[in-house]
């Protein structure tokens, strides 16, 4: 697999509760899952600024290098990561699902992939192994499951927490480590002429409403205890029969594999 | 419904007012009558019960004209039949692609089909587009005015780019105003966002408020709101609107005007992977064995589990009796479960319990006691010895999974 070549794309986040710039969490996962894969070969790519710091922490990760394609804040990084890539002879390009600023909206990776017309994992947990110009990789699923694809390369793949932690930075690493600028044209970005960013609002709470029409049937939703209601039961069977019976709601409910 | 005795204002001034076409029906008639010698007959304890008058007192009418208000007014006991919701032709279509996590509508996908109602207004329609076998028939209630189901064995299983070809012929077909999706791990969240991407939408995502023609979505890490106006194609969080609840609605079935095109997927599904179900999270576990007090034998609890695959949980006394760890425990002071299905062997249901179990969508219980509280909250309760039925299971399932074996073979 040492042959691969990976790229992956990070970018800048933010600490969740202060707010300060750090590594991103899921574009560090990828980058771990990259550094698993190719190595030191391992290609990283950021579209913003060059002095950002916080870029260091994923040199930090034991990247000799890390390429940063020049854009102003708030820019618009699909056209330059499209360009690229495109003149790259990369294989397999991974990324986070979604950003820690900005808008986050997580559609990068099925832009991307719809620009350079390759396939788009979702949820990359694992690549088993490249065969034929294949991959079998391992898709991460709500509930701790993994389901098994076979995709052609060259493909993209975003990663979310389902993938393998992302290892620690180091400092001296983070030190040597090169940002390496390159020249791209400036793209801007339509949606904040429209839209604006404010601080996050709490959500409301939704409360359980109770419609029923009287002031005693709402006291008695409140204070009844939970009930599943039209429930069947089976009493006096044999044990095989009660058994069969409780196998065939596992099997309708699809959680016998 | 309710027994308590109300006053019917209307009836009582109908009673009074002779003038009203109504009066005579609403005259007591077993006060007074013609008995069978032709003799009036009166019934003075029903005279002395008197009514209650206009202003609360009790007032007694001797002289035979008691009037109306002593019949005691009950509601119907007809279940509630919410009123339909026609759209003939419809102004426009909003259409939304429900998730049907285990073929069903979960609640995440009942709040989006809210937001779309809203979106669609009086005069608009709602359009569910939904993929393979259904086992749902609550549409109607969900919201949906016009439902599109696609089937067929290209959309087993993982398919995003079939499901993606789909949702375009529906774009051409129907021309929706709008699309609708869950903003979902299981789905809605993928679909989408290949959705936007090969439209060229850009999309609202993870919208929690719509109003007044802006969207309100989290943007970032949740630290910030983004505000804009409301675009064609919003990918909406859980409890973004309140559901559907106090209309019916048609689910008329339509069909799509020109058949799917499919072509070679890139992509290619190979199943599911075993995944070892004791490393998975007990809040996240889709399917969960719990034992209580009642089990007799651990050992053919453990091998239970292990062979149905299931997650294993534990009500609190079987944990302080040290037969699982504190991790397992299940309810107020363990952990509260998602499970999609929670199979509950020798479990009383006490409150704690049921508490931590309320997320649960198919909920099996196994007890001796038939009057216990699990067994009434349980959708399918089976009264009988926790030993002799894990040992029928684990014979069931292995049955299942040989003759699976030799299917295969
Ligand atoms: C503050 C507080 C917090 C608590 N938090 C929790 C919590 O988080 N989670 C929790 O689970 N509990 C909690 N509890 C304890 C809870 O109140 C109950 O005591 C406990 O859930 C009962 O566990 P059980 O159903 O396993 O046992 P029991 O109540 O003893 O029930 C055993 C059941 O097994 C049945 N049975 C017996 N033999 C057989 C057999 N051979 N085959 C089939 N069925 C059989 C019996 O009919 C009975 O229904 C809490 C209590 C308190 C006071």
């Amino acid at each position: 697999m040492t042959d691969l070549h990976v790229v992956a794309l990070v970018s800048v986040g933010a600490h969740p509760t202060s707010g300060r710039p750090r590594r991103a969490e899921q574009d560090a996962r990828a980058v771990e899952l990259g550094l698993r894969l190719a190595g030191e070969q391992l290609q990283v790519v950021h579209a913003g600024d060059v002095a950002d710091e916080a870029l260091r922490a994923y040199l930090g990760m034991g990247l000799p290098r890390l390429t940063v394609l020049e854009q102003p804040p708030r820019a618009d990084a699909l056209p330059a990561l499209v360009e690229h890539l495109a003149n790259s002879p990369a294989q397999l390009v991974l990324t986070g699902s979604q950003a820690e600023t900005g808008e986050g909206s997580g559609m990068l990776p099925y832009l991307l992939a719809e620009r350079l017309g390759w396939p788009l994992v979702v949820g990359l947990a694992d690549i088993e192994s490249v065969e034929n110009g294949q991959a079998l990789v391992l898709q991460a699923l709500p509930r701790g499951q993994r389901r098994r694809l076979r995709v052609r390369l060259p493909f993209l793949a975003s990663v979310d927490n389902g993938a393998p932690a992302a290892r620690q930075s180091a400092f001296g690493p983070a030190r040597r480590g090169q940002l390496q600028a390159q020249e791209s044209a400036p793209a801007v970005d339509p949606l904040l002429s429209v839209a604006t960013l404010q601080p996050a609002r709490l959500r409301p709470k939704r409360l359980k409403v109770v419609s029923a029409g009287s002031a005693a049937e709402r006291m008695r939703a409140a204070t009844r205890k939970a009930t599943g209601g039209g429930g069947q039961t089976l009493e006096g069977v044999s044990p095989q029969a009660a058994a069969e019976a409780i196998f065939n709601v596992l099997l309708d409910e699809g959680v016998l594999r | 419904m309710s027994d308590i005795i109300r006053r019917d204002p209307r009836a009582e001034w109908i009673a009074r007012n002779r003038l009203h076409p109504l009066h005579a029906a609403m005259q007591k008639s077993d006060t007074r009558w013609m008995g069978p010698n032709g003799l009036i007959r009166k019934n003075p304890h029903a005279l002395a019960a008197g009514f209650v008058g206009p202003s609360g007192l009790k007032r007694i009418d001797r002289s035979g004209a008691e009037q109306g208000g002593g019949q005691k007014r009950s509601a119907p006991e007809t279940a509630v039949r919410l009123p339909l919701h026609l759209v003939e032709q419809p102004s426009h279509l909003v259409a939304v692609v429900p998730d049907m996590v285990g073929g069903r509508l979960g609640s995440h996908d009942r709040d989006v089909f809210g937001l779309a109602r809203q979106l669609a207004g009086a005069t608009g329609a709602v359009l569910a587009v939904v993929f393979g076998q259904l086992r749902e028939d609550a549409f109607d209630t969900a919201g949906a005015d016009r439902l599109l189901i696609l089937e067929g064995d290209a959309y087993d299983g993982y398919c995003p780019e079939q499901r993606l070809l789909a949702l375009r012929a529906v774009e051409s077909g129907f021309a929706p105003r709008h699309w609708l999706l869950p903003d979902s791990r299981s789905g809605g969240g993928e679909l989408g966002r290949r959705l936007a991407a090969s439209l060229g939408e850009r999309p609202a995502t993870r919208v929690w408020q719509m109003r007044d023609g802006f969207c309100s979505s989290r943007a970032g890490a949740g630290r910030e709101d983004l505000v804009q106006p409301t675009p064609r194609l919003v990918l909406a969080s859980a409890e973004c609107a309140e559901p559907v609840s106090d209309t019916r609605h048609e689910a008329r079935q339509v069909e799509l005007p020109a058949p799917v095109i499919s072509h070679l997927p890139r992509m290619e599904d190979l199943g599911a992977v075993a995944v070892d179900p004791s490393q998975i999270p007990l809040a996240e576990a889709e399917f969960i064995l719990s034992g209580g007090n009642g089990i007799t034998d651990w050992n053919l609890f453990h091998r239970a589990a292990a062979i149905l695959g299931a997650t294993e949980g534990a009500s609190r006394v079987a944990v302080d009796d040290g037969h699982m760890p504190r991790a397992r425990q299940v309810g107020a002071t363990g952990t509260w479960v998602t499970a999609r299905v929670y199979l509950a062997v020798g479990i009383s249901g006490a409150i704690q319990h049921l508490q931590g179990i309320g997320a649960c969508e198919k909920v099996i219980a196994v007890n001796l006691d038939p009057g216990c509280d699990m067994l009434k909250r349980a959708d399918l309760a089976v009264v009988g010895d926790s030993a002799a039925i894990l040992q029928a299971l684990i014979e069931r399932v292995a049955a299942h999974r040989q003759g699976g074996r030799r299917d295969a073979a």
